[in-house]
């Protein structure tokens, strides 16, 4: 007798759990062909509101692991995602239509970043903090700290690369992240939720939603505990939206009009630069002598 | 510093006494041993100070235009700019109208070209030549400075000129070294600057947007605050001197109504504003809707942290120095005071002293520590806020130290006790010489209480121990923390906020950021 498949529940990832949605809702995650792929847990404004919650409770923990051990958990997240490539290749393959070549390429190019910021992380502040020779007999210099709690907007484009991309340079800045996946490919997200659950990212310090952009855009824009926005993917009407909302509690936004080829540009993905948006620079004083 | 009090006869240390007695505990009125308050430290108050008041000739016209592509245009529509110590209008200065900001930004666009391709190196000996000639005439600036604004001259004497004159030092050569300051890539002007700034650092908060400006390339219009334009207006005449490129700078003077129509000109590239965050808020939804890059630096409520194993007589140095410093309009100040529970008595008897021997008044006398508020409006919302205070049930304490004289603006320097976290005293940003002081039983408490705010801008910890120093200031959520001093400023140093304090920086390396294309 044949075997009857196990299909798998794909759930949002929320404070180091998988909670399906407050709401109740799913939607159907369609394959390139128009068949049904899965259900997928749809969040809502209540999931984004508990997703913040937890993003703001993990901050000051994860601001306060040492650069190094943000490192080694980045590295970590690469590593866990290698060993799944198989799994992102085949949900990217049939979600989008790619060839398997073009959906494995995707994946190793998402594991490489994780990697490339990996390595940020104990460097970057060296390359945009500073000592200021100031004119006076003080001790001065500045340095870089996580902003807080980052809301990614993904695009739908590079499902996963796309989505990676915008959370490394996040994580790696001290911030946490609560992601809204791609829309119209959401299974990577989910599965990139298990992934960087046995990846030792604590519980909270990266968050994923999937669901429907527009029913969530306006209220990550005028979040109060929001700090700060990395989105890619827009319309101009949605960026603009997204900028002007922010403006509520000064938030800062970084929208990337990166598409195609050049999420596999490393000059371009994999910068400091990129941190740099999600850093607030410090300056500290200090008398010497006196 | 301190000199002896004369019946103070044995010659010791006023500071040393002061440690003989800190073990026990503090009542107001006990007294030290010459018939003084315990902790008073005497200033020669012996004797009268006699006036001093700063004289240089100032030439001030009786009318302002706009500074326009290199030259003054006439002006039409006009308002008066006065002395807030006196009362008396100083000058006509023009209103500017959206037609006169429209050909200030034509005249920005027109000179970009000329600008960006004469180099970094031309530039820079321009913005030189700036900074020499605000030294040349750094007592002219200071005198007007402090008509025009009402902060003591020797504030604007030894802080705001010379600063000025050296942000204009530190960016001139900036602008051949650009790529230096953006590692891996390769930084471009951004174009015409829209600049508007507050009334409290008029001339310096000037050189910090114009000096980085310039330095990367880009051309401006400035908007002077209404109630002080008249150094920016001196400053269109150092910019003659030193021929300046007729474009590269453009001031334009007026109240709200300009700013607006230069925040909301079609053809800027760039907002750059310093003041309040409501009107910060809205330049952030302009600069959002019009996809062009902003730099605030907005409002404060800055914590000052004063631990049990702090070095008192500096810790009250630095509280004094950090909300009276310029009458409090600070945007930095440090206006929240949180001072650890087992000094609290001492801490407060002192302040009580200190504050009696600030000097109100004249703000061109060099012996005055307190000048005038800087308008009739800044003063009201202030005396509201007293108000406010003691109807929350805080108790004010209003130093008794001088006659304020009978015209002008003035205001005793004051704090209040029993301040609780609730009270809008401990909420808002007063912006005048009001310190609320709560207590505090442990670091943490401390640090919670103190991040406890939507600001972000600066903060100030005093303890001896080094160690709680680097945790607390790690621990703060404020752009600028200073240790053991406070209201420091350096062109080398960035500046800037977190939260609702703003985003960007202005000063050192991370200013260059403010105004390139990377």
């Amino acid at each position: 007798m044949a075997r009857t498949e196990v299909l798998k529940t794909y759930k949002l990832y929320i404070n180091g759990g998988f909670p399906r949605s407050e709401s109740g809702r799913s939607i159907k995650a369609l394959g390139a062909d128009g068949g049904l792929m899965a259900h997928i847990c749809h969040a809502s404004r209540k999931d984004l509101r508990d997703a913040v919650g937890a993003a703001r409770a993990a901050h000051c923990k994860w601001l306060a692991r040492t650069a190094y051990n943000r490192g080694q958990i980045l590295y970590r997240l690469g590593e866990m995602l290698e060993g799944r490539a198989e799994e992102f290749a085949q949900a990217i393959k049939q979600s989008t239509g790619d060839d398997l070549r073009t959906a494995r390429k995707e994946v190793q190019a998402s594991v490489d970043r994780f990697v490339a910021y990996a390595g940020w992380a104990d460097k970057f502040p060296q390359v945009l903090g500073c000592q200021n020779p100031v004119a006076g007999p003080y001790y001065n210099f500045t340095v870089p700290e996580g902003t807080g709690v980052c809301a990614v907007v993904a695009p739908d484009e590079a499902s996963l690369l796309g989505l990676v991309s915008l959370i490394a340079p996040v994580i790696c800045a001290g911030c946490t992240v609560v992601a809204l996946g791609s829309e119209a490919h959401p299974i990577p997200t989910s599965i990139l939720g298990e992934v960087c659950q046995v990846s030792d990212v604590p519980a909270g310090v990266i968050n994923l939603l999937m669901g429907k952009r527009g029913e969530l855009i306006d209220w990550i824009a005028g979040h109060g505990e929001i700090d700060a926005v990395h989105a890619a993917g827009m319309s101009e009407k949605e960026a603009k939206g997204l900028r002007m909302g922010a403006a509520v509690n000064v938030k800062r936004v970084r929208i990337r009009d990166t598409s195609g080829d050049g999420w596999y540009d490393d000059e371009v993905c994999e910068s400091p630069w990129w941190v740099e948006g999600f850093v607030e620079m410090k300056t500290i004083w200090h008398p010497s002598g006196a | 510093m301190s000199e002896q009090h004369p019946e103070n006869g044995s010659g010791e240390d006023p500071r040393i006494m002061a440690q003989d007695t800190a073990d026990t505990s503090i009542t107001a009125g006990r007294m030290g041993r010459a018939g003084r308050p315990r902790y008073e430290l005497t200033f020669g108050d012996a004797w009268d100070y006699a006036p001093a008041p700063e004289r240089v000739p100032v030439a001030i016209k009786e009318r302002y235009g706009h500074f326009i592509n290199g030259k003054f245009t006439s002006a039409k529509e006009v308002f008066s700019t006065i002395n807030p110590a006196t009362e008396k209008k100083l000058a006509l200065v023009a209103q500017g109208s959206a037609r006169e900001v429209g050909s200030a930004v034509k005249a920005a666009r027109d000179a970009l070209r000329g600008w960006t391709r004469i180099g970094g190196k031309e530039r820079g000996k321009y913005i030189y030549r700036i900074a020499r000639r605000l030294q040349e005439r750094a007592r002219e600036f200071a005198v007007l400075e402090t008509m025009d604004g009402g902060k003591p001259i020797k504030e604007s004497r030894d802080v705001d000129i010379p600063l000025a004159a050296q942000y204009f030092f530190y960016y001139a050569g900036w602008a051949d070294k650009l790529r230096y300051a953006v590692p891996g890539r390769d930084p471009r002007a951004l174009g015409v600057c829209a600049q508007v700034i507050p009334w409290n650092f008029p001339l310096m908060m000037l050189s910090w947007k114009i000096a980085p400006a310039l330095a990367c390339g880009n051309t401006v219009v400035l908007k002077p605050a209404e109630t002080t334009p008249l150094t920016a207006l001196l400053f269109a005449e150092v910019c003659q001197e030193v021929e300046l490129p007729a474009g590269v700078v453009n001031i334009v003077t007026g109240d709200g109504r300009t700013g607006a129509a230069l925040v909301g000109h079609k053809d800027i590239d760039k907002i750059a504003f310093t003041g309040s965050t409501g009107v910060g808020k809205k330049l952030a939804a302009i600069a959002a809707e019009r996809g062009i890059p902003a730099t605030l630096e907005l409002g404060g409520k800055s914590p000052n942290i004063i631990f049990d194993d702090a070095s008192i007589d500096q810790a009250i140095e630095g509280i004094i120095q950090g909300i009276y410093f310029n009458q409090g309009h600070v945007c930095c100040a440090g206006s929240r005071l949180f001072v650890q529970e087992g000094i609290a008595g001492e801490v407060q008897e002192r302040l009580k002293i200190r504050l009696n021997s600030l000097r109100v008044g004249d703000p061109l006398d060099k012996n005055t520590d307190v000048g005038a508020i800087n308008s009739r409006m800044q003063l009201k919302k202030i005396e509201e806020y007293l108000k406010i205070g003691r109807g929350e049930g805080a108790l004010l304490y209003e130093s008794n130290g001088s006659m304020l004289p009978k015209k002008g603006y003035f205001c005793r320097p004051s704090f209040f006790t029993g301040v609780q976290q609730s009270h809008r005293i401990a909420q808002e940003e007063i912006f005048g010489p009001v310190l609320a002081v709560q207590t505090f039983r442990t670091p943490e408490e401390a640090i919670s209480r103190a991040n406890n705010t939507p600001y972000g801008l600066a903060a100030g910890v005093w303890t001896d121990k080094g160690s709680k120093i680097f945790e607390v200031a790690t621990k703060l959520k404020a752009g600028v923390v200073w240790c053991n001093t406070y209201n420091k400023f350096d062109a080398t140093s960035p500046f800037g906020g977190y939260k609702e304090s703003g985003f960007g920086r202005e000063g050192g390396m991370h200013g260059i950021r403010a105004y390139v294309r990377v």
